[in-house]
């Protein structure tokens, strides 16, 4: 049996129990808990008159009704803004329960507790608003006219502004160089709404004994959420644990935190003595949770004969809905990913994010750059065809080479730290990627067209994550850590390093994670960054670990510890393999006992005769047990980047878009799985396809959602997704012990720019706005007939 | 999205059924594939729920030379499975996912009256009927409503309160006939944004006989459209189906939605109709030279 686990596709050890029906997510839990549902606005934007619960007081099984009025002080203010930056003068976030106004359809008025689900919705239904309507604010060019405020003191619906600009090497802006440049190019791009769309909505259960506070969530946060709910309901800290079980999925909506129903469900689980637990319904996820993507951009360029890009400026409209708790940090991605693989002359990008009375618009796997691709992307194939180049030329001029790392694209990230670009080759990403679909020898056809999209993630951004392991005397090994799992495969990853590290078999390895008891510092999976972040935390802790097997084996065997080996769960001497002690046994003798509750444990009570009796039986700066624990804390977000290839055929009759080939090229630097970086891509994939081809959130002009349903909201079935076919180039990160990036956004990033790409091939179009359907192809045919 | 309260009916037998029917005006639960989310958005809220899962004498499928009568408990698997109608079992392929035919009723599809749905097309073009029972005085009265008159409206039927759809009846479909069904869906298994549906009998020397289409997706109900005439002038494989095409399309009223425009469904039904026509056609030349 190899211990030398890391790099191998070991299948997900998760899946047995996740796919058979054995997971325990939120609604698995608290059977007995009593329900809450939510009265929701159904208007975009309104004033509450007065809210008349009389008519739902007689509904049996009914618990108790809260309105914002009845919230204590603290519980009520408005929901903290998680990420504040200085170009974000405006920011507004919701309160917990509408609070005068409110500002999007499905924001949370009522909150009802009873004895079960069906009896909340039947009081829901019951409590009577009386709303005075107000003109709603709906579509980015509507609201940055600021004829209509979504808040009133927002002049213009304006929570941000920031304009970031890399001037050329000769000192020259991106607008001057523009306009000196040979040849110069100006279009629009739209890109709509979308959202995470997990199939496990959001949800909370508490229980409350009194004293202590438990609080499972749906999260990807459960030690942010700890400190949220504690500093909302005003308990101390370690009277708070919040736990994340199985989550059915998250790609970012599950980041974002507290959530109302996060600090209502505990406060009310306080106050009734009773548990209490809501779990989110599709509708509820539709209209009350986050949305992202919608971005109006206006693009310049100027480039020379050989498409070399001299100079771009940018100007992005962002929606970011009613509210801003996530901070600006969508557009900032936006703007900084944008440049991809590429050096420009100069740069320039401006965004505006602009409040409307729809969903608020927090991170959706991808945050920000499937929008930024969109626009270098477009930009790369339209200087093509304007110079008559392959569109693969004139990004081979632009790509960074790979004697030019650590390449610094002179911006501040989405981290705060300076955008550069750690390792990379992207002329060898180029030749793959073309050599995969094959590029050079596509034939071309009317109806059939190839597209390829080249994208830089930063990924494994910090600020730490920590790892601990523990060997317990049986021989077993216990990883926490403390960000949470939706379903990604840490079980199976992060038992791969530590298998590899400590030289013990996979099956004796465990992992906990998301769980506050078990490690309480963590900052939460999003952005590409637990294998990074809590990947190498845990290689250290378990290298901590070993150096201390190592010495007390030493101690044991009377060897060096430099002379020793773990293989196999067992330490031994190199070379002398019948001089070795298990690691059981190790962790018996680094836990000193004066009581034995076994055989193995009484070798290590005082009578044992294996410890000297000259020295304390714990030395001095030693601790009992064979644990470690540490952090990894990155200087900066490390680099992947990846390029997808696809052909598509477009029916000439009934423009139906089918994708018959999908390829594509990543390098996340070293990898602990293919087989689950390869999952990473494929369900990437599939939401790339939903945002090029099917998913938009259409809102009418009251602001009512008016697809907020699966029957009209399309995401993509298993049979619109064409078969992904892969290569990994891996160029090791010099930033981590572990040289990885991260891989779980990069699926989705450059789809719609391929899409579009390959459509525009095929029918010799421009395809400026995502995502297109049969229809809308149809009517671009037309228009373009003309 | 949990239902409103409703009082719950579960009969044993027929009777039983369209007594409570009689009394209550409940409405009826047999697949419950579209009448359960319905229930669940609370876009409905019927204050009696009649089930009649258990009325054994619902279901089954009786195959004649005449046709296929379907019972309302027939869920569509079975009759896909049955393969007892050539153009009911291509229709039925289309029709949402497996596991969504293994519980839908196809009694069930035709009076819930889908405009995008494809078996109130198929039984519209077959000139097919809806039986139809209800209770009066001591005993069961029963009408057979012809497809033309059962499809009233979107999501409208000609049952009437207090009356439950029994069966409903697809002819067979005569010598040298072929027939075809095409539509184009958002994805797979999707209502379809348009669709046409098409059955072409021919004579011994290729020549159409009879022709007839029926559209879905772009009117409140099933558009049926009598093409023999225009396409009788000359044998099949040398008639423009794109201009029959044209007719259908001309005798279609599309409406814009969120998924596609109105100038789209139109020119689909025109290409739809030319490409399900031009197949049942040539089916039906197939059929004559077996």
């Amino acid at each position: 049996m190899t211990t030398r686990l890391f790099g191998e596709p070991v299948a997900r050890r998760e899946d047995p129990r996740l796919l058979t029906g054995q997971g325990r997510y939120l609604d698995d839990l608290g059977r007995d808990a009593l329900a809450a549902a939510f009265v929701r606005s159904p208007h975009a934007h309104a004033r509450i008159r007065d809210i008349d619960v009389g008519p739902a007081l007689d509904v049996p099984g009914l618990v108790a009704i809260y309105t914002w009025e009845d919230l204590p002080e603290r519980v009520g203010r408005a929901l903290p803004l998680l990420i504040p930056h200085p170009a974000l003068t405006h920011g507004r976030t919701a309160y917990p329960l509408a609070r005068h106004v409110v500002r999007h359809v499905g924001e949370p008025v009522v909150m009802v507790v009873a004895a079960d689900r069906y009896t909340a919705e039947d009081a829901c239904a019951l409590i009577e608003v009386d709303y005075e309507p107000l003109k709603p604010v709906v579509g980015l060019e509507e609201a940055v006219q600021g004829a209509q405020l979504v808040h009133d003191d927002v002049p213009g619906n304006v929570g941000a502004h920031l304009v970031q600009e890399v001037a050329a090497a000769d000192g020259r802006g991106a607008r001057e160089a523009i306009e000196t440049a040979p040849h110069t190019l100006a279009f629009r791009l739209d890109i709509e709404r979308s959202a995470s769309m997990p199939l496990e909505g959001r949800g909370v259960y508490a229980r409350w004994d009194g004293h202590d506070l438990r609080v499972y969530s749906s999260t990807q946060t459960s030690t942010s959420v700890r400190m949220a709910v504690a500093a909302a309901l005003g308990l101390p800290l370690p009277q708070v644990e919040v736990i994340a079980p199985d989550v059915g999925g998250g790609f970012g909506v599950k980041i974002v935190h507290p959530w109302p129903e996060e600090i209502l469900i505990p406060w009310a689980a306080m106050t009734l003595g009773r548990e209490l637990k809501w779990s989110e319904d599709r509708r509820e996820h539709f209209i009350s949770s986050a949305h992202e993507r919608g971005q109006v951009q206006y693009v310049r360029a100027g480039f020379d004969d050989d498409g070399r890009v001299l100079g771009l400026d940018v100007t992005i409209l962002h929606d970011h809905g009613a509210y801003t708790p996530y901070g600006i940090i969508v557009p900032i991605v936006t703007s900084t990913q944008l440049l991809g693989p590429y050096k420009l002359g100069a740069y320039r990008v401006e965004f505006s994010a602009v409040y409307t009375n729809t969903v608020q618009v927090t991170p959706y796997r991808g945050a920000g750059r499937p929008q930024g691709v969109f626009c270098m992307e477009r930009t790369m194939d339209k200087i093509a065809r304007y110079l008559g180049k392959d569109r693969t030329e004139v990004r081979a001029v632009n790509l960074i080479q790979p004697e030019e790392f650590p390449y610094d694209q002179r911006m501040t990230f989405q981290d705060g730290r300076p955008l550069i670009y750690d390792s990379g080759n992207y002329p060898e990403m180029l030749r793959m990627i073309k050599e995969l679909i094959g590029w050079d020898d596509f034939v071309r056809a009317p109806g059939r067209g190839i597209g390829i999209g080249c994208y830089v993630e930063g990924t494994g951004v910090g600020p730490y994550e920590g790892g601990h392991v523990q060997v317990t005397s049986d021989g077993r090994v216990h990883v926490s850590t403390g960000l949470t799992s939706q379903g990604q495969g840490h079980e199976t990853a992060f038992a791969q390093i530590a298998a590899t590290e400590l030289g013990v078999p996979i099956e004796r390895i465990s992992v906990v994670t998301g769980d506050t008891r078990r490690f309480g510092y963590a900052v939460g999976t999003f952005a590409s960054r637990a294998a990074v972040v809590s990947g190498n935390a845990i290689a250290l802790a378990c290298r901590k670990v070993r150096e201390k097997a190592l010495r007390i084996a030493a101690g044991a065997l009377e060897a060096d510890p430099s002379d020793l080996q773990i293989t196999d769960g067992v330490v031994h001497v190199v070379g002398a393999p019948t001089a070795s002690i298990p690691l059981s046994t190790v962790a018996v003798l680094a836990n000193p006992l004066r009581y034995a509750f076994d055989e193995e444990t009484a070798k290590a009570t005082q009578f044992s005769g294996t410890a000297s009796p000259d020295r304390p039986p714990v030395a001095e700066g030693e601790e009992p047990g064979l644990e470690g624990r540490d952090y990894y804390s990155p200087i900066r977000s490390t680099f992947a980047a990846g390029m997808h290839a696809a052909v598509v055929e477009t029916d000439p009759d009934t423009a139906e878009i089918r994708i018959v080939r999908y390829a594509v090229v990543h390098d996340c630097g070293r990898l602990i799985n293919p087989m689950i970086v390869e999952g990473q891509i494929h369900g990437g994939v599939a939401q790339g396809v939903g945002g090029a081809l099917y998913e938009r959130m259409v809102y009418d002009s009251h602001g009512q959602l008016v697809n907020a349903s699966f029957m009209d909201f399309l995401m993509p079935y298993a049979t619109e997704v064409p078969h992904i076919e892969t290569a990994h180039l891996e160029t090791p990160s010099p930033l981590n012990p572990l040289g990885i990036k991260g891989a779980g956004e990069a699926g989705v990033i450059p789809v719609s720019a391929v899409i579009a790409s390959a459509i525009e091939d095929a029918e010799g179009i421009a395809i400026d706005r995502m995502p297109i359907s049969p229809s809308e192809l149809f009517g671009l045919r037309t228009a373009h007939a003309r | 999205m949990k239902p409103p309260p409703f009082e719950y009916h579960a009969p044993g037998d027929l009777g039983a059924a369209l007594r409570t029917l009689a009394e209550v005006r409940g409405k009826v639960l047999a697949g419950g594939q579209s009448l359960i989310p319905m229930l669940n958005m609370r876009l409905t809220a019927p204050e009696y729920l009649v089930d009649i899962n258990r009325v054994a004498s619902l279901g089954g499928i009786d195959v004649t030379e005449a046709g296929v009568r379907v019972g309302a408990l027939a869920r569509h698997s079975e009759v896909e499975r049955a393969g007892a109608h050539p153009l009911l079992t291509r229709a039925l392929k289309l029709v949402a996912h497996p596991v969504i035919r293994n519980r839908g009723t196809v009694v069930g599809s035709l009076v819930h009256a889908d405009p995008a749905a494809e078996l109130p097309a198929v039984l519209a073009v077959l000139g097919g009927s809806v039986r139809v029972a209800r209770w009066e005085g001591h005993t069961q009265v029963v009408r057979d409503v012809p497809a033309a008159d059962f499809f009233t409206g979107p999501m409208e039927s000609a049952v009437q309160p207090g009356e439950l759809a029994v069966s409903a009846f697809f002819p067979a479909l005569g010598f040298r006939t072929g027939d075809a069904f095409e539509e184009v869906a958002r994805r797979h298994g999707d209502y379809a944004l348009a669709g046409v549906c098409a059955v072409v009998t021919l004579d011994e020397e290729a020549y159409v006989t009879a022709a007839k289409v029926a559209c879905i997706g772009v009117g409140p109900v099933p558009v049926v459209v009598d093409v023999s005439e225009a396409s009788g002038h000359c044998p099949v494989h040398e008639l423009d189906w794109a201009e029959v095409g044209r007719l259908v399309q001309s005798a279609v009223e599309p409406e814009d939605d969120i998924h596609a425009s109105a100038a789209y469904r139109r020119h689909l039904v025109g290409v739809l109709a030319e490409r399900a026509l031009w197949k049942a056609a040539r089916e039906g030349a197939a059929i004559r030279g077996a």
